[in-house]
This record gives structure tokens, sequence and C-alpha cells, in this order.
């Protein structure tokens, strides 16, 4: 197969899930037993009132109208009114999902740093004790819990220590850069506001060390075991043997071939972020997709969760298909 | 242990055994050598033990309060300290094991018998049936798996039996995947082949010869998953969306003792701790059994 076919493939497969995604999202929040209306309304509210919300949601409608209505929501990204916001939502996914968007790459950042050095320590020191080291915090790493890590954090760098700030986004007097892409970072600096991209920083340091800790375990393990299998090839023995330093022995011929794997990895990490960040931002309260879905899942905000949630899977799906389409290319034996 | 007539006692048994006795001596000799593993056994051995042992040790009753001592920090009577309620966190997190255990068994109970029987029947009769099932599979895989378990937490309403639902729903692709790819290989095996030929009927051919091979793959990578599953319920009754109180649920317990984060440590550090060692302590179980069932990484080291 070329890698035409695969890519016509791959994506065909690809909006064959995304429509997947639709349809189970749509049956969660439509054909359970919550009752969205009275979540919001209270149990004692007028009957009209009633009436009019479950028009205005269009739960009036027979269910296969609402599926239609769904379907084309998604599809023009009018998700229809959040009860809890009062917002359009897709203009509350605009708002907040460049402050997880932000969030996330500043996680990856620290991850792809600590992680690929972690990686690459263990695999060549070997079953010595720094890899047991690297082994045993990557495994700590992933085991930890990140709303615990979190509240830790916060009692030892922000009450303790007053090391970091409190949530948000920015302190409370400064005004945030003009909009043009939504991540306060990029915005400030485009704006020349330093001082508010300092900010900015500041307050990205407490949620992007936990997501960053937990994902530079999962990157040091792939790193370390993409670079065992590698260092066992032939082709290195006969860079040693040609007299190269180790340095460049593993670092330009080792570690460039292992990084197709952790290339990977960085993509799949993506979706491992984004899951971590619905935890970590409702500890920070930090105002980004993931503590917006949770506060629509915990008030039953139907158009909210649908919105959330469809955007939360799509960006997960888009990640693992630029990762297929990047491997396929990089490694012709996967398209099969 | 059942005697077959042709058996003469324990040496016939073991003659005819002599293939798995060999392998389990290797197995046994691979998790020896590995310190990690098996360290991650005792972790989990302890675990159990406290789970079982629950009632009898832990010095108080888990829900019984006492508004006379609440908020105490850590003494010789209350090891870990009281909550808002006077009740004693060491017997909370001690009870909360048994929990935790409970609902990692049964939703891995209800999954992998489920994915690898759907992952089976894929593979083994392909066409539209394999193609409807994967492609279902891969909808939910296109779900973060908390945020996929978060949503239907919520619409089920939330309680812990909601929560294993929502758990479940998440983790079934993964097996079903594994036993489809397993199963496409077995079947195209001469053994098979001569099944058929013979006439066996298809249900004992899924059984009793393919079901038998992919089944260590599928249980390898379920150990992997058990801490995952402990991870995810404890995060889903922190949002409020698992457990109820006064269940002694170690997320529930980290979530209540927030407001008392800065003069209470004790309050959330000790059920977040226990989260911690637990999940630690299955990946590292979960870890070994995969260097060891991979003959491939076991020849490395």
């Amino acid at each position: 197969m070329n890698f035409g076919h695969y890519v016509l493939k791959r994506l065909a497969l690809f909006f064959i899930v995304i429509l997947g995604v639709i349809t189970v999202t749509f049956v969660i929040s439509h054909m359970v037993p919550a009752d969205p209306v009275g979540a919001i309304l209270g149990e004692n509210a007028p009957q009209e009132l009633v009436e009019k919300t479950e028009r205005m949601l269009g739960l009036h409608l027979p269910l296969h109208e609402q599926y239609f209505r769904t379907l084309k929501g998604a599809f023009t990204l009018n998700f229809g009114v959040s009860l809890r916001t009062q917002n359009p939502v897709t203009v509350d996914l605009r708002n907040y999902f460049p402050a997880t968007l932000e969030l996330i790459t500043f996680a990856m950042l620290i991850a792809i740093v600590f992680g690929i050095a972690l990686g690459i320590i263990a695999a060549v020191k070997r079953n010595r004790w720094p890899d047991t080291v690297s082994r045993i915090f990557s495994l700590i790493g992933i085991s930890m819990p990140a709303f615990w890590l979190g509240l830790l954090i916060i009692l030892v760098l922000y009450f303790k220590l007053g090391l970091l700030p409190a949530g948000g986004r920015l302190a409370p007097f400064i005004t945030p850069p003009p909009t043009v892409t939504g991540m306060y970072t990029i915005d400030s600096l485009l704006a020349g506001q330093f001082s508010t991209f300092w900010n900015a920083l500041y307050h990205l340091l407490g949620p992007a060390l936990v997501l960053g800790w937990i994902q530079t375990a999962y990157i040091g393990r792939v790193t370390r075991s993409s670079m065992l299998e590698i260092l066992n090839e032939e082709y290195i023995r006969t860079a040693r043997v040609k007299g190269l330093n180790e340095r460049t022995v593993i670092l330009r011929h080792a570690f460039k071939n292992a990084s197709i794997t952790v290339i990977t990895m960085i993509g799949i990490s993506f979706g491992f972020l984004l899951e971590g960040s619905v935890l970590t931002e409702t500890v920070f309260g930090y105002p980004g997709l993931g503590r917006y879905s949770v506060n629509s899942f915990l008030s039953l905000d139907l158009n909210a969760v649908v919105g959330s949630v469809t955007l939360i899977a799509i960006c997960y799906a888009t990640a693992n298909l630029i990762v297929d389409l990047l491997y396929g290319f990089l490694d012709p034996r996967v398209r099969y | 242990m059942l005697m077959n007539s042709k058996t003469k006692g324990f040496s016939g048994w073991k003659e005819r055994h002599r293939s798995e006795i060999s392998q389990f001596k290797e197995i046994t000799f691979a998790a020896k050598k590995s310190k990690l593993t098996i360290a991650g056994l005792c972790i989990v051995l302890g675990l159990v033990v406290i789970a079982l042992l629950a009632p009898f040790i832990a010095p108080y009753d888990p829900v019984q309060m006492d508004l006379g001592n609440r908020l105490q920090a850590p003494t010789m009577t209350h090891w870990m300290g009281t909550d808002e309620l006077g009740r004693d966190i060491m017997s909370r997190v001690i009870f909360g094991t048994g929990l935790a255990l409970k609902i990692m068994v049964i939703v891995l109970l209800i999954d992998l018998p489920l994915g690898v029987f759907l992952g089976i029947m894929a593979g083994y009769f392909g066409g539209w049936f394999d193609e409807m099932i994967m492609r279902i599979a891969d909808t939910f895989m296109a779900f973060p798996r908390l945020v996929l378990a978060m949503a239907i937490g919520a619409a089920l309403g939330p309680s812990l039996v909601n929560t294993m639902i929502a758990i479940a729903v998440t983790l079934w692709p993964t097996y079903a995947r594994l036993a489809r790819g397993e199963t496409l290989s077995i079947k195209e095996r001469t053994f098979i082949e001569a099944e058929k030929a013979v006439g066996t009927p298809t249900w004992r051919i899924l059984f009793s010869n393919i079901l038998p091979l992919c089944s260590s793959t599928t249980i390898v990578r379920a150990t992997l998953d058990m801490g995952n599953v402990i991870r995810i319920a404890a995060g889903m009754s922190f949002i409020g969306l698992g457990a109820q109180s006064p269940t002694p649920e170690w997320g529930l317990m980290v979530s209540t003792g927030r407001d008392f984060l800065v003069n209470q440590w004790w309050v959330p550090t000790f059920p977040g701790l226990a989260i911690l060692i637990t999940v630690f302590g299955f990946n590292l179980l979960g870890d070994g059994i995969r260097d060891i069932s991979d003959p491939h990484l076991r020849r490395g080291d």
C-alpha cells in the first residue's frame, strides 16, 4: 500500500470514529436516568419554566430528531446554550480550550526534556542504580493520583513556602493580553507585554509541574526501552569499534533512531495530558476545558457536556491520527 | 487433583506436565531475580491481607463519629489523626483498602471475559461482525478513559456501582483488540485446520483451543490495568461522581480533606498516600509480570 492510500484509509477511519464519538456522547447525555432539567432548576420549579427549558434543550422532540440536532450541531460547531453559564457552549469552549492547550504544551515541554534525559540515563546505566532510581521514579509518577499530588504541591509550594500563586491564569490586577490565540503566554509576547508573560508563566507552573511529572514518567519509560533495543544493534557496536566517543554513539547514533518511538509516545501523551488536565485543573482552580467539563458533568449541563466531551474526544482522535500518519510516513512497515 | 486412569501417581503426573513444570520454574526464577517484582508482590499481598482482616485490625469503627475529637493530629491513640467528624482516619484507610480492591476485581471480572469474548468472536468470524465490533472499540478508545468514565458516571448518577459500570465501559476495547489480534494468528495454524477437518463444533474450537492461547496476553494486560482502575475510581470519587459520604473511599476522603489541607494536613494526606502505595504496588507487579512473560525482554536482561 502506498502512502497516499494509507492516508485516505486512515482519514476514513477517523471520520467513522468521530461519528461514533458524537453518537456515544449523545447516548450518554440523552438516554440516561439523570434529570438534567431538574438538576438545573431544582425540584420545585414551576411547570411552565420546566417546559420552557425542555423546549430550549429540544428535550420535547422524539429521540431521533434530538440525535440529528446533535449531529448537525456538532458539524456546524453549534452546541446550543449552556444552562449553567448562559453562554453559547461554543463561546465557552473558545475561552477555555486555549487555556488547556497552553497548560498541556507547557507540561509536555517539561516532560520531553526530563523524560528523554531520564530514559537515556536509565538505558545507558542499565541495571545499575541510576536505572533502578529512574524506574522507581517513573513508576511513582505513573501511580501518582494527579489530584493528590496537586494538593501536596499547593500545600508545600503555596501555603508553606509561598513560591506559587493562588489559582487562575493571571494575577487579579493584570488585564489579559489582547486575544489572538487565547493562550496568554503567546498573546502577551505578541503584544510585547513581558510582565504579563511572566505572570502567565508563573501561574502555569503548579499545574504544569503535576502534569509534567506524570508525563515525564511515561516518556522516560518509552525512551528507556527503545534505547535498550537499539543499543543491542550491530551498528552501535560498529560505531564503538570505529572509535567514536560514547557521547556521539549514544546521542547521534542510538537516540536518533530511538526517537521515532519517542515521537509516537509524545503524540499519545497528548491524550494522557488531556485526561490529566481534568483533575489537575480542578485542584488548581485553573479555568480550562477540564474544569469546564467537570462542572458541566456535575451540574448535568447537557449542551456543555456534549460540547466539551466531543471536543476532547476529537482532540484525542486527531492526536492519534497525526501519530499514525507520522508513523506510517517514517516506518513503511506500518502501512499494511 | 483429578487423576487420569493412565497416570501412575505423582511421577506420572510430573512426567506428563514436564514442560509446564519447567516453564513454572523458569518463571519463578525470573521473578526471584527481579527485586522490584517481588516488592510489588509483597505490597499487593499485604494489601489483600489488610483488606481481609480489616474488621480485626482497624482500631475504630470507620463511620463512627466522635465530635469531641474532631481534627485531632496524629497521636498514639489515633495514628493518622481524626477527620472533621472525629472519625479515625487510619480505620477509614484500612477499610478503604478492601473497597479499592473490590472495585478493581469487579471491573476486571466484568471486562476481561466480555472483551476477550467479543475479540475472539470478531477475530474468528471476521467480516461485518469483526468490522462492527472493532469500529465500536475504536470509538470507545477515542475518548480519554477518565473523561468517558466521568461522563457516564455523571449521567447514571453518582454511586459506587455506577462508577464500576462507567470504568468497565471504557476498558473492554483493549482486551477485545488484543484477543482479536491473537485469534487472527491462531486461527491460521494447522491444528485449528485439523480440528475443523475432524468436525469439532465451532464453539468448542473457540473455547477449548483459542481461548486458552489468547488468555495469557490479555491477563498480562489486565494486571497492567489494575492500578489504573483503582486510580480512575479514586479520581471519580474525588470529583464527586463516585462513592458518597460516609463510605470510607480514599478519593472521597482526599476530596473532603481538601478543606483542611492547610491546618490539618493529615486529613487528605494519608488517604492519598494509600492510593499512591496501592497503585504503585500493582504497577510494580504488573510491570514485572509483563517483563517475565515477554521472552524477548527476558532474554535481554
